[in-house]
Parts: C-alpha cells; structure tokens; sequence
C-alpha cells in the first residue's frame, strides 16, 4: 500500500489543481469562441484580394499553431517523463496526443477548403502543407505506438523516445521540405503573404487563437484525468486479483 | 572493437548462409522499379524524369522490408539477451547490426542501381551522382530504421507499425538524394546536396544507436 | 430575408467557408465528447472497486480490533 500511496501524490495534486481551473478554461473556451465567432463571422472586413475566404483563416491559423504548440508540448513532456520518471508527464504526452492530432487534421482540411478558391486547387505540395501533413503522421505513429504495448509504462518509454526522435527530425525535415518546394516551384504562395494583417482581422485571430488554447486546456484536463484514474482503474483491479 | 567486428561478420554470415534476405530484397527493389514504367507508361523523357525520385523511394522502400528482422530473429531465439548481458556496451552492438544491415540489405541495391537506371533512361550525369548519393546517404536509412526495429521488436504485427514510425523521418534523405541527382542531370552543383546527405548521415549515426539502445533495453526488461 | 441569403452565400465563398466552420465544430466536438465519454465510463468502472477496497479496509480493522 505504501508504493500506492507515494504513486498517487503527485497525480493527486495534479487533480486537485485541474479541478478548480477547469470551470475556468471551459468557461473562458465558451465566451472566447462566442466573441471570437462574432467577430471573425460579422465583424472582420472582407478582404480586398481574398473577398471573403479570408474569413476561413480565423479557423485555419489557430490550428495549425496548436498543432504545432501541442507536439513541441508532448516532447517536452515526454522528455520530463523519460529523465525525471515524473508520472504525470507521460501520461500527459499521451492525453495531448490525439487533441494535437485533431487540430493538425483542421489545419490540412481548412487549409485545403481554403485553397480550392483561392489557387484553385484542393491540394498542393505546398512546403507548409507537407510538413504539415508529415506532422499528421508523427502523430498519427505517436498514438499508435501507445496502442501496442500492453505494459502501459514500456509503452510510456517507447512513445517518448519515439516523439523525441521526432522532434529532433522535425526541423530538419521542415526545412527540407521548404528547401525542396523552392526548388521546384517557386513563389506559388505569394497569395498566401501577400495581404497584410490589419488591426481588423488580427483581433479576431487572436481571439480564436486563444479561444482554441483554452479549449485544448479543457480538453486536456479531461483527457488526462482520464488517464490518471484509468491507471489507478488497473491498479486496482490488479490487487483485486492479487486478493 | 574486436566483439564489434565479431558480431558484424556473424551477422554477415548468417545473412550469407540464409541468403534469402538478399535475394528478396534485390528482387523487391528489381520488380517495384519495373512497375512503374509499366504504370507511367514507357516514353523515355519521362521515364529519365522520374528515375531519381523511382530509384529512391523503390531503395527506401526495399529498405523497410528486412528492418522489421534487424533485431527480431536474435531477440526470438534469445541471443539478444546474451549479447545484452556481455560486456559490450549495447550502442556499439546496435551499431554492429546497423552496419550488417546497411551491408547485406542496402549496399547490394546500390550495386543494381546503375543497371535499374539505364533501363529508366537516366542521363550518364546522373547515374554516378545516384550512386554517391546512395553511398552517403542510405546510411540513415538503416540508423533511423533500427530505431523503428528497436521500438516494434517483440511485437507481433511490428512491421506495419515499423513502416509508419520510421517512413516520415526518412524525408529529408529522400529530397536531398533526389536533389544531388537532379543537380547532377542539370549540371549544377552536387557538391553541397551530398554534403548535405553526409551531415545527415552523421548526425544520425550519432543520435540513432542512442536511441534504438533505448528501445531495446525497453523490448529486453 | 436577402441579407441572410446573402450572408450565408459569403460573396460566393460560402461553398468553401461553411465547411471549414463546420468541419472545425464536428471535430472539436466530437473531441470533447469522446474524451467526456472516455472520463465517465472510466470513473464508472472505479466506483465499485473503490467501495469494493474501503469495506475490505473496514473487515480488515474490525478484524485487528477483535484480535486486539
């Protein structure tokens, strides 16, 4: 019973914790997404060259830079987890998982909603596209390499050094993939810089950027709690068996 | 040192005396590149601009198909206890592997490649920067890979899960060798992309046995 | 009636912009939802082992208070 105990202080601090932010971030996503919505949907001007597709980057921006802030999140934790053993910071790398996961599949299919009208194509090897869509993999490996184990703390290991490796490579892959879009298609995006942000357009983003934040800190809180009490759920049942 | 080069010529051996491993890659590399003209259709200027990115992913993927085996059959039959237990530190072994691998499943698909690249109508510029740019950089392709062997081994449907950890790191070998030859066939500079493809290969040389140990220290416990 | 027509069309983009709105509210939704469910059916599954483990503490003092 004591190792029991001592494994479960720090995941019940954490708990605790979580419990009386929670209301807030949910709240806070509420409001921020009901603001953020007006604006981008009523408020913000069209814009003079993209009319009024511009109104999808108020959905498309903030998920990609989740998906983006969510792995380099999941690698700081795992790397947490791997050299401190802290418990709860594997099992957070593993909650974030699918959350970034869901928001890079917005960024690629917003994104490609957005390029139909605009270049006129659903889909192009666009260097940003690319090493979004290889993002999308390293995720979509990330969880299934928590699916195969059984020992759910090899799995922690292996998953860490999985997306540790990742995130050593995502640079150099970002920039290879940039690398090669210039090399074989130049300035195809110019569309994409080329209107500046106004004040106009900008609070809105940042509205739904941090309105996006806040509902991943929602959505993680539950989905660790989850993992927390599913660890203590097997626990149990092992010393059950063990009666 | 010595139990380095130990284990790599039995490695070597067991892959000679079994022989299959090298037949099947060799053909896999031989039928997959066979495919696409027949998919692409036969005119040859778009056969010649193809062949380096064909050559590329048909090496990348024939790579794939023995890592799921670096560490299986000697985990399977327990030597990789034994070797894990001797003195030798465990990176070192790992390298060992590495180097069998990249030896009996990826050098002999550098050897074909000038042939597979005359019959895809690749310029005589190009054949000489492919083979350079295989030479530097399908190293990493065995030193990322383990780290995806090291990880699956054990596991019963590994190969599936393999493939999916370890094909989106190879990305950048795989534009930067592409790149080397094409700068070959447009007569610019190879120089700098093989420099490229050799940084690559060294910062994976020093990262990937690092990590693959890791992951099999995990498979072993 | 015209300005919501006009609204929903989005100066021609609406094929493209509602979409995008929509396809965001699914899976944002769904995400949350799946999470919830995976949270309560998780706590569901705890609560008799954790009543389960309180009246085996219980047995287990009354049974040290008689032996004492």
């Amino acid at each position: 019973m004591a190792i029991d105990l001592h494994k479960f202080a720090n995941p019940a601090r954490f708990l605790r914790i979580t419990a009386v932010i929670f209301p807030w971030a949910a709240a806070l996503t509420l409001l921020l997404l009901g603001i953020g919505l007006y604006f981008a949907l009523f408020v913000s001007p069209e814009d003079y060259q993209q009319g009024n597709t511009v109104r999808i980057m108020f959905v498309h921006v903030p998920a990609a830079w989740m998906s983006m802030s969510v792995y380099s999140m999941m690698a700081i934790s795992a790397a947490v987890g791997l050299i401190w053993k802290h418990p709860v910071a594997d099992l957070s790398a593993k909650a974030a998982a699918p959350i970034g996961a869901c928001f890079t599949f917005l960024a690629l299919v917003t994104g490609s909603l957005w390029g139909q009208p605009m270049w006129g194509t659903f889909w192009v090897w666009d260097a940003r596209l690319t090493s979004m869509l290889i993002l999308f993999f390293l995720y979509l490996g990330y969880m299934a390499i928590w699916e195969s184990y059984d020992d759910p703390s090899k799995a922690a290991k292996a998953a860490a050094i999985l997306v540790l490796v990742g995130a050593i490579n995502v640079p150099v892959i970002k920039f290879s993939v940039d690398w090669w879009n210039t090399l074989h298609q130049p300035a195809s995006v110019a569309t994409m810089d080329g209107p500046k942000i106004h004040s106009s357009i900008l609070t809105p983003l940042l509205i739904m950027g941090t309105a996006y934040m806040s509902l991943f800190v929602t959505v993680f809180i539950i989905r660790v709690k989850a993992e927390i009490l599913n660890r203590r759920l097997r626990m149990m049942r092992l010393v059950q068996l063990e009666d | 040192m010595g139990s380095f080069f130990s284990l790599l010529k039995r490695d070597i051996q067991l892959a000679v005396r079994q022989g299959s491993a090298f037949t099947m890659t060799l053909s896999f590399f031989v039928i997959a590149v066979t495919l696409f003209p027949l998919g692409v259709g036969p005119e040859l200027s778009i056969l010649a601009r193809i062949s380096p990115g064909v050559l590329w992913v048909g090496a990348l993927l024939a790579c794939l198909l023995t890592l799921d085996r670096m560490f299986q059959a000697d985990f399977e039959d327990g030597s990789l206890d034994q070797l894990m237990l001797g003195s030798m530190p465990l990176e070192i072994m790992v390298l060992a592997k590495i180097s069998a691998h990249w030896l009996t499943s990826v050098f002999p698909l550098i050897l074909i490649t000038p042939i597979l690249a005359l019959s895809l109508n690749m310029p005589g510029e190009g054949i000489g920067a492919m083979i350079l740019a295989l030479l530097l950089g399908s190293p990493v392709l065995s030193l990322i890979g383990a780290i995806g062997a090291a990880l699956t081994v054990g596991m019963r449907r590994g190969g599936v899960l393999l493939s999916l950890l370890v094909l989106p790191l190879y990305i950048p070998v795989l534009i930067f060798g592409v790149a080397a030859v094409e700068a070959a066939i447009a007569v610019l500079p190879v120089g700098p992309h093989l420099l490229l493809l050799s940084g690559l290969s060294l910062g994976a040389l020093v990262l990937c046995p690092l990590a693959a140990a890791a992951g099999l220290r995990l498979a072993v416990d | 009636m015209t300005t919501l027509t006009e609204f929903l069309g989005m100066g021609g983009y609406g094929a493209f912009i509602w979409p995008s709105y929509g396809i965001s509210a699914v899976v944002l939704i769904l995400l949350v939802a799946f999470s919830l469910r995976r949270l309560h059916r998780i706590e569901a599954d705890l609560i008799p082992l954790e009543q389960n483990r309180k009246t085996r503490r219980q047995n287990k003092s009354t049974k040290e208070g008689a032996a004492s």
